[in-house]
């Protein structure tokens, strides 16, 4: 041999040290802290946390799974998708069509029909409602809805090579129109008050301190769940073609890739973590309707990546947290300027801090 | 896998979707037209490429070279004509992965490789394998991947630069990163458009060398306009001239023949 071996390894570890550190101590505090300090430490102490606290950590915790899947998504494989809050409240609505069928006879009319549809004088449920009554039909439907759409959708978008802007547009656009249709009564989804007044989950009182926690505990496992598969994909070979996609894809094409299935692939798994978050919010947060569907909400989304950091796994989720955080307290201090102040981060952080809140870690770092 | 007998000269095996040069020759470009917009970037243009062949091929800007390139790698559909790789692959029903997967490497004028990855990684990236998802999400490169890495971190001599970003390399370097990706590609045939451009002089006379020594193992095409490189590689030159080939032969033949003189150095 003329060579001398070469002995690079590739990035395959999983997590560093730290990395692990930091996962179990997000851990304890999912399964250990919040519990004990809302359900153990009595109200009156100081260390009390609130029911308030916990429900919103809980859907801070939801919408940090999205940042995840779209920073899947955008931060690396470079597509911008704008309609991402159409899989988060696809996953919901399915759900919460369980949780209607859960509400049983005890509607303000008394009948086996959600209101909404005494109220349009239905007789029967329509037939794309069938089994949703069956927990795990429900779970399924979470997964499947969402995933179907992006598969069907990605397929004929990327196969004709939609990129850039384009596509940011057309994601927008179907976000939209989704929302117009469900907004119609007749669509048979509850039209502009969605689903709301939800009572059980499997039998089980769903306002009680217990059902809280659970869904909290829940939202903070998948949450972490997901973060872990994040990290695998984004760290194994698969990873790689996807950033490569991002940087050259014409390159990618000449190596032999097909770039569509690999598109694909992160897309359809990146709407299927958005399903699983609305499924989990929508209990947390007790209602919802087509304005989740909202573009308005899908650029908020990609706000949060850039702003925790495109392409870091960690950076998206601080980003959710950072702006989520700054919006319950905003909205309740000065609710008329929020989303100016919104506007003015996002300018703020695309010219100064490209890299994001991560970024500027790494920087002070060094 | 079907066997077809042919004729006298015995019989051989016909893998579809593998390539069949049994006769010698790996690339045929017959009666190829393409038009942007009523220019035609490609008339009529007809060539043939034998195995083992390195060819140059020059013209002036705007002669049709990257449009032939776009052709056969399936970036550029053909209005009309026929392009075939071998005798069997129809290069004009193909897609690019397709192509690239079947054995025809590329290399742009723009040196292309991935530049937020380090250098190992674009070679872990272009080395010949199963390139599908499934493979990639659990796939490892095996021992002999690894060897054949390392065999060519040697041979495009960036040994000690693998663990680097391959946006930190020269120009230089990155054009040697893009040829050892496609040496890793294992291509039957090699397109190179411009492979010594912005190299130093040395730089120039290694790729002059390593490409002399790739002929043979395998096809090359080489798009240049350096014509010390290209006297110094060449065995034959197609000289292309708005869309179709101008003269054809031995780099003397070629640059004393009039219509040649007379297209680069004016009337």
């Amino acid at each position: 041999m003329r060579y001398q071996p070469v002995s690079v390894g590739l990035a395959q570890r999983l997590f560093s040290t730290k990395g692990w550190t930091g996962l179990a101590a997000a851990l304890g505090v999912i399964l250990v802290l919040v519990p004990l300090l809302n359900l153990l430490v009595p109200v009156s102490s100081p260390l009390h946390l609130s029911d308030y606290a916990v429900a919103l950590a809980g859907k801070i915790l939801c919408y940090a799974m999205v940042a995840l899947a779209m920073d899947l998504i955008w931060g690396y494989t470079g597509i911008l998708s704008l309609g991402h809050s159409l899989f988060f409240a696809l996953g919901g609505y399915a759900f919460g069509m369980y949780l209607m069928r859960q509400i049983g006879h005890d509607g303000s009319y008394g009948s086996n029909l959600p209101d909404f549809m005494v109220f349009l004088d239905w007789k029967a449920y329509p037939w794309y409602w069938s089994f949703t009554d069956h927990f795990w039909y429900a779970a399924m439907l979470v997964i499947a809805v969402p995933a179907l759409l992006a598969l069907v959708f990605g397929y004929f978008a990327f196969r004709s090579r939609i990129k850039g802007v384009y596509f940011s547009i057309i994601t927008q656009a179907m976000t939209y129109a989704f929302m117009l249709l469900f907004f119609r009564n007749e669509t048979g989804f509850g039209g502009n008050n969605g689903f709301t007044d939800f009572k059980r989950i499997a039998g089980i009182p769903i306002a009680t301190g217990e059902m809280r926690m659970a869904l909290f505990i829940l939202s903070g496992l998948a949450l972490l769940g997901f973060l872990l598969l994040a990290r695998a994909i984004v760290t194994s070979k698969f990873g790689r073609v996807l950033t490569a996609i991002r940087d050259a894809e014409s390159r990618v094409m000449f190596c032999g890739y097909n770039p569509l299935r690999y598109k694909l692939a992160i897309w359809t798994f990146s709407a299927v973590i958005c399903g699983i978050a609305g499924a989990l919010y929508v209990p947390q947060v007790g209602i919802i309707n087509p304005s989740e569907m909202s573009p308005a909400n899908s650029i908020e989304i990609a706000i949060w990546v850039a702003v925790g950091g495109r392409g870091t796994l960690i950076g998206p989720l601080l980003g959710a947290g950072i702006v989520n955080g700054a919006k319950s307290w905003f909205t309740v201090a000065f609710p008329e300027y929020w989303l100016y102040f919104l506007g003015l981060l996002f300018v703020l952080v695309t010219l100064f801090l490209p890299q994001g809140v991560m970024g500027l870690l790494k920087k002070m770092r060094r | 896998m079907e066997t077809l007998a042919s004729g006298d000269s015995g019989s051989h095996t016909l893998i579809p979707g593998e390539l069949d040069a049994s006769h010698g020759v790996v690339l045929y470009l017959e009666e190829v037209t393409v038009s942007f917009d009523g220019f035609r970037a490609l008339n009529n243009l007809s060539l043939t490429i034998d195995v083992g062949e390195l060819r140059c091929i020059i013209g002036p800007n705007g002669a049709g070279k990257t449009t032939m390139m776009d052709v056969i790698t399936g970036k550029t559909r053909p209005d009309t004509g026929t392009v075939f790789f071998g005798q069997t692959l129809d290069l004009s029903q193909m897609t690019e992965a397709q192509i690239a997967q079947a054995g025809i490497g590329r290399k742009f004028q723009k040196p292309t490789v991935f530049e937020n990855h380090s250098v190992y990684e674009n070679l872990e990236l272009a080395i010949k394998t199963n390139k599908g998802v499934w493979n990639s999400l659990f796939g490892r490169l095996s021992g002999e991947q690894t060897d054949r890495i390392g065999e060519i971190l040697y041979t495009i001599n960036l040994v000690d630069k693998a663990p680097l970003r391959a946006g930190l390399l020269s120009h230089g370097q990155k054009q040697w990163l893009e040829i050892g990706m496609l040496l890793a590609q294992e291509p039957k045939l090699l397109l190179l458009d411009e492979p010594v451009a912005g190299m130093t002089d040395h730089e120039t006379e290694r790729t002059a060398e390593l490409l002399t020594a790739l002929a043979g193992q395998h096809s090359i095409i080489v798009v240049e306009h350096d014509m010390d490189f290209v006297s110094s590689i060449a065995r034959k030159v197609t000289v292309l001239h708005e869309g179709c080939v101008l003269a054809e032969g031995p780099m003397e033949t070629v640059q004393h023949n009039e219509k040649v003189i007379e297209v680069y150095l004016g009337r």
